[in-house]
C-alpha cells in the first residue's frame, strides 16, 4: 500500500488497518485506544474550546508541516485564552491518491508536536475524498483547555497599557510565501511554527497581570492590534522601528511589496499588560527560549477613538490598516 | 568605510530629519512637485514625508503606476480570452484586481477560468511547457521597467522554437503622459521627481525634453524616504539657483544613457501604437507599445482577434482621477473616495494598485483625516 484509495475512508477492513498501523501507532494513548464513537473526558474546571481548520502549501515546509501546524495552532488558540491544553479532536480530508508516507510522516509530526505541549489527541475521523476534492490534505483540529488564568478579553485594554510581542514577525508567512512560489533566497526564511503552551505558563506563573493576548496568525501583528483597538475602543500607538523583523523576511516583504505585520505568525504571542508589569513580562519571555527576541513595542494611548498608529523615530505617523484583499506582489 | 545597507542607510531616521531641517530652512517658494512613480507616491505616503515638510511643498501624484492606468477595454480583452478554456492568461500580481467593464480576472479565476498569477514573467514560459494543449497567453503590462523582461521571454520563446506562448502586449512609455498633461491648460506642475526603475533602463536622457519644452526641473530619485526627501531639497535648490536641469539623485543605479543593451531588445520587438488609452487620462498619441509587424504570429490581438472586444469604455462619472493626475485635486477632494470607491472596490484607476495615489491615501492617510 503505497497511496490512500478510496477504500481507505469505506468503513470497512481497509480503514480499521489505516486507523491501527497509523493512527492508533503514532497517537495512542487510553481513551483513544478505547475506540468508542466519543471520547468521554473528566474534567473539573472552567474549560475553553475551540477549533481551527488547516490547510497550507505547501504541505511541508521550511521548520514545519500542516501536521505540526494543526496541532501548534490549536495549542496555541487555547494557550492564549489562559488554559492549559488537555485533549485535542483530529480530523482529516484526504484526497485520494495521497501518498501514505506523506500521511505517515504528518502523523509522526502531530505525535511529536502534541507531546511537547503534553496534551492528547482523544478522538478522530478520516474521509478520503476522489482526487481534484481537496489539494491534498485538510485537517481540523479542535481542542479542550483546562482555563488556568481567567480573565483575558481583547476588551480590556487601558490607557497606559503596554504592547508586547513574545519574537520576529512574518516569519511563517514569508516562508510559505517564497517556498510556494519557488523564490530562491541566499537564506532561506524557516517558519516560526510551534507551540506557546510552556512559555504561556511561564508568564502565568509569575503572576503578571494580563489584559489581553493574542497569537498574530493570519492577518499578522495588524489584525490583532487593530481588533484590540476596535474591542476596547482605544488608540494604540506602535513604534515602528521597534517591530523585530528578521532581515532575510523583511527582504522578501521589499521584494513583493508586503508589510512584516501583515504576514501571518504560526509562533509568537502578542502581550497587552498593565505599565508596571512590563519589565517583569520582558524579563520572563527573554528568559524563555521562545521569547528571547520579544520586544516591547508601543502603547495604549488613550480610549474613545478606535484607531492603530505607526509612529516613526522622525516624527511622522500613519494608520496600520487591518490587512484586506488577496496578499498580492507588487509589478514593479 | 562601512558597506552600505540599502534598506537602513536609506531608511536611517537621522539622515531623514536632517534633510527635513535643510529643507525647512532653504526653502523659499511654493513648489508643486508631480512624483511621476507609483513607487513614490508611496514612500512619500508610508513615510508620512508631507508631514516633515514645509506645507507650501505639494505633492502631485502622476500616473506611473502601471496597474492603475491600464483602461477597462484592455481587462475586457484579457476576461474574453479566458472564456475559452483552452486558453491560459498569465499575469503579474495585482493585475488580477483590476475591474473590466463587468468583472475582473480575480473573479474569472474564482469562476474556474485560466487565470495563473506569477511573480516572474519567465514562468509564462515553464506553463507554456507544461500545457502543450493550451494556448499560454502572457498578459504584458508596465512601463519602460518591466518591458526588456517580456521582451527577453519573446526571444525565449523564439529560440526555443515554443508554438503555443502568445503575448499581449500592454506596455507603455513614462514621457507621452507627462507631456499630455503637460500640455492641458490646467496641469499646475513646477518640477517632477524622475522614476527610479524606469530610468534605469531608460536612463535619465529621456527628461531632457521635459526641462527643455516645460521648465520644470526633472530629478530623478531613489525609493527610499532618505532617497525622496534628497530630491526634494535638490529640486528646492534648482529653484534658488535659477537651474531647470535633469539631476539623478539614484546615483547608484541610474546614469544618463540607461541600460544600452536592454533598450535594444525593446526595439527589437516592439514599436510604438499610434494611440493608447489611459484610464483616468483618456487617449495619448504614441504612449503605449506593440509587436513589430514581423512577429505578429506571437502576437495575441491578432491572433484571437475575432474574440477581442472593441468596444471603447468611459471612465466612472464620478471618479476625478483625471485631475488628481494632474494636480488640480486630491484624493480626499473625490466624492466617492472612501465610500463607494475603495481598494476592495475600486471604481478609478487610483484606487486600483497598491501604488495608485488614492490607494496610498486609503492605506496610509486616514491619519490626516482624523487629525
Amino acid at each position: 500500500m503505497r497511496e490512500i484509495l478510496l477504500s481507505h475512508g469505506g468503513g470497512g477492513k481497509e480503514t480499521q488497518k489505516l486507523i491501527k498501523e497509523l493512527f492508533l501507532k503514532h497517537f495512542s494513548n487510553p481513551i483513544l485506544d478505547k475506540m468508542e464513537d466519543s471520547a468521554v473526558l473528566e474534567i473539573n474546571s472552567k474549560i475553553a474550546f475551540t477549533t481551527d481548520s488547516f490547510t497550507v502549501s505547501p504541505l511541508f515546509f521550511k521548520g514545519g508541516d500542516i501536521g505540526k501546524l494543526a496541532i501548534a495552532g490549536t495549542v496555541n488558540d487555547l494557550a492564549v485564552m489562559g488554559a492549559k491544553p488537555l485533549y485535542l479532536s483530529c480530523s482529516f480530508i484526504i484526497e485520494e491518491g495521497f501518498p501514505l508516507k506523506d500521511l505517515e510522516k504528518i502523523v509522526e509530526s502531530m505525535a511529536k508536536e502534541a507531546k511537547k505541549s503534553d496534551v492528547q489527541i482523544v478522538t478522530g475521523d478520516t474521509k478520503i475524498v476522489p482526487k481534484g476534492s481537496v489539494d491534498g490534505i485538510f485537517i481540523n483540529s479542535s481542542g479542550i483547555g483546562k482555563v488556568i488564568y481567567d480573565g483575558i478579553s481583547a476588551q480590556n485594554l487601558e490607557e497606559g497599557d503596554c504592547i508586547v510581542i513574545s519574537g520576529t514577525v512574518g516569519d511563517h508567512g514569508a516562508c510559505v510565501m517564497a517556498q510556494r512560489e519557488g523564490i530562491e533566497m541566499e537564506s532561506d526564511i524557516e517558519s516560526d511554527c510551534e507551540s506557546l503552551w510552556d512559555m504561556v505558563e511561564e508568564v502565568i506563573k509569575h503572576n503578571i497581570k494580563i489584559r489581553a493576548m493574542r497569537d498574530p496568525t493570519r492577518g499578522g501583528l495588524s489584525a490583532v492590534l487593530n481588533e484590540w483597538a476596535l474591542s476596547s475602543n482605544v488608540e494604540i500607538e506602535i513604534e515602528e522601528d521597534k517591530i523585530p523583523v528578521k532581515p532575510e523576511v523583511q527582504g522578501l516583504c521589499e521584494l513583493l511589496g508586503f508589510e512584516p505585520y501583515s504576514l501571518a505568525n504560526e509562533g509568537k504571542i502578542v502581550f497587552c499588560v498593565d505599565n508596571k508589569d512590563v519589565e517583569k513580562l520582558l524579563t520572563v519571555l527573554k528568559n524563555h527560549q521562545k521569547g528571547k527576541d520579544a520586544t516591547l513595542i508601543g502603547k495604549v494611548i488613550s480610549k474613545g477613538k478606535p484607531i492603530v498608529i505607526l509612529k516613526s523615530p522622525y516624527g511622522t505617523g500613519r494608520v496600520m490598516e487591518f490587512p484586506s484583499g488577496e496578499l498580492l506582489p507588487r509589478i514593479c | 568605510m562601512d558597506k552600505v545597507d540599502f534598506i537602513k542607510d536609506f531608511r536611517d531616521s537621522k539622515r531623514i530629519k536632517a534633510l527635513s531641517d535643510i529643507i525647512f530652512k532653504e526653502a523659499d517658494r511654493p513648489i508643486n512637485i508631480m512624483e511621476i512613480c507609483g513607487g513614490h507616491t508611496h514612500t512619500i505616503m508610508k513615510y508620512g514625508l508631507s508631514q516633515i515638510l514645509p506645507s507650501f511643498i505639494n505633492f502631485v501624484h502622476g500616473p506611473g503606476c502601471p496597474v492603475c492606468v491600464m483602461p477597462k477595454e484592455r481587462i475586457d480583452h484579457a476576461i474574453s480570452l479566458v472564456q475559452d478554456e483552452r486558453n491560459i492568461l498569465v499575469v503579474l500580481g495585482d493585475m488580477i484586481r483590476v475591474p473590466g467593464s463587468e468583472s475582473s480576472l480575480a473573479k474569472e479565476r474564482a469562476k474556474g477560468k485560466n487565470v495563473k498569477v506569477v511573480y516572474s514573467p519567465f514562468d509564462a514560459i515553464k506553463i507554456a511547457k507544461e500545457n502543450p494543449q493550451k494556448n499560454v497567453i502572457y498578459f504584458a503590462i508596465g512601463f519602460e521597467t518591466t518591458t526588456p523582461m517580456t521582451a527577453s521571454v519573446i526571444e525565449f520563446t523564439i529560440k526555443e522554437d515554443i508554438k503555443n506562448l502568445f503575448f499581449h502586449i500592454n506596455h507603455v512609455l513614462v514621457p507621452p503622459p507627462i507631456k499630455a498633461i503637460m500640455d492641458s491648460k490646467e496641469a499646475n506642475i513646477d518640477a517632477f521627481i524622475g522614476p527610479s526603475h524606469v530610468s534605469v533602463i531608460t536612463g535619465a536622457k529621456i527628461y531632457d525634453d521635459i526641462v527643455k519644452s516645460y521648465g520644470t526641473p526633472v530629478v530623478v530619485s531613489g525609493f527610499e524616504p532618505v532617497d525622496v526627501m534628497e530630491s526634494v531639497l535638490r529640486i528646492v535648490r534648482q529653484f534658488k539657483e535659477g537651474r531647470r536641469e535633469v539631476e539623478i539623485q539614484y546615483s547608484r543605479a541610474v546614469n544618463f544613457n540607461g541600460n544600452v543593451k536592454a533598450q535594444q531588445l525593446i526595439d527589437k520587438y516592439f514599436t510604438t501604437r499610434e494611440s493608447f488609452r489611459w484610464r483616468g487620462i483618456g487617449d495619448i498619441p504614441y504612449s503605449g507599445l506593440k509587436l513589430k509587424e514581423e512577429f505578429s504570429y506571437l502576437d495575441a490581438e491578432v491572433i484571437f482577434k475575432d474574440i477581442l472586444p472593441s468596444k471603447q469604455i468611459d471612465d466612472h462619472k464620478l471618479c476625478i482621477c483625471g485631475d488628481i493626475l494632474k494636480g488640480t485635486a486630491k484624493p480626499y477632494d473625490c466624492k466617492v473616495f472612501a465610500k463607494t470607491c475603495s481598494p476592495e472596490n475600486p471604481l478609478g484607476a487610483c484606487m486600483v494598485s497598491s501604488e495608485g495615489a488614492c490607494a496610498a491615501y486609503y492605506k496610509y492617510g486616514k491619519l490626516e483625516l482624523t487629525l
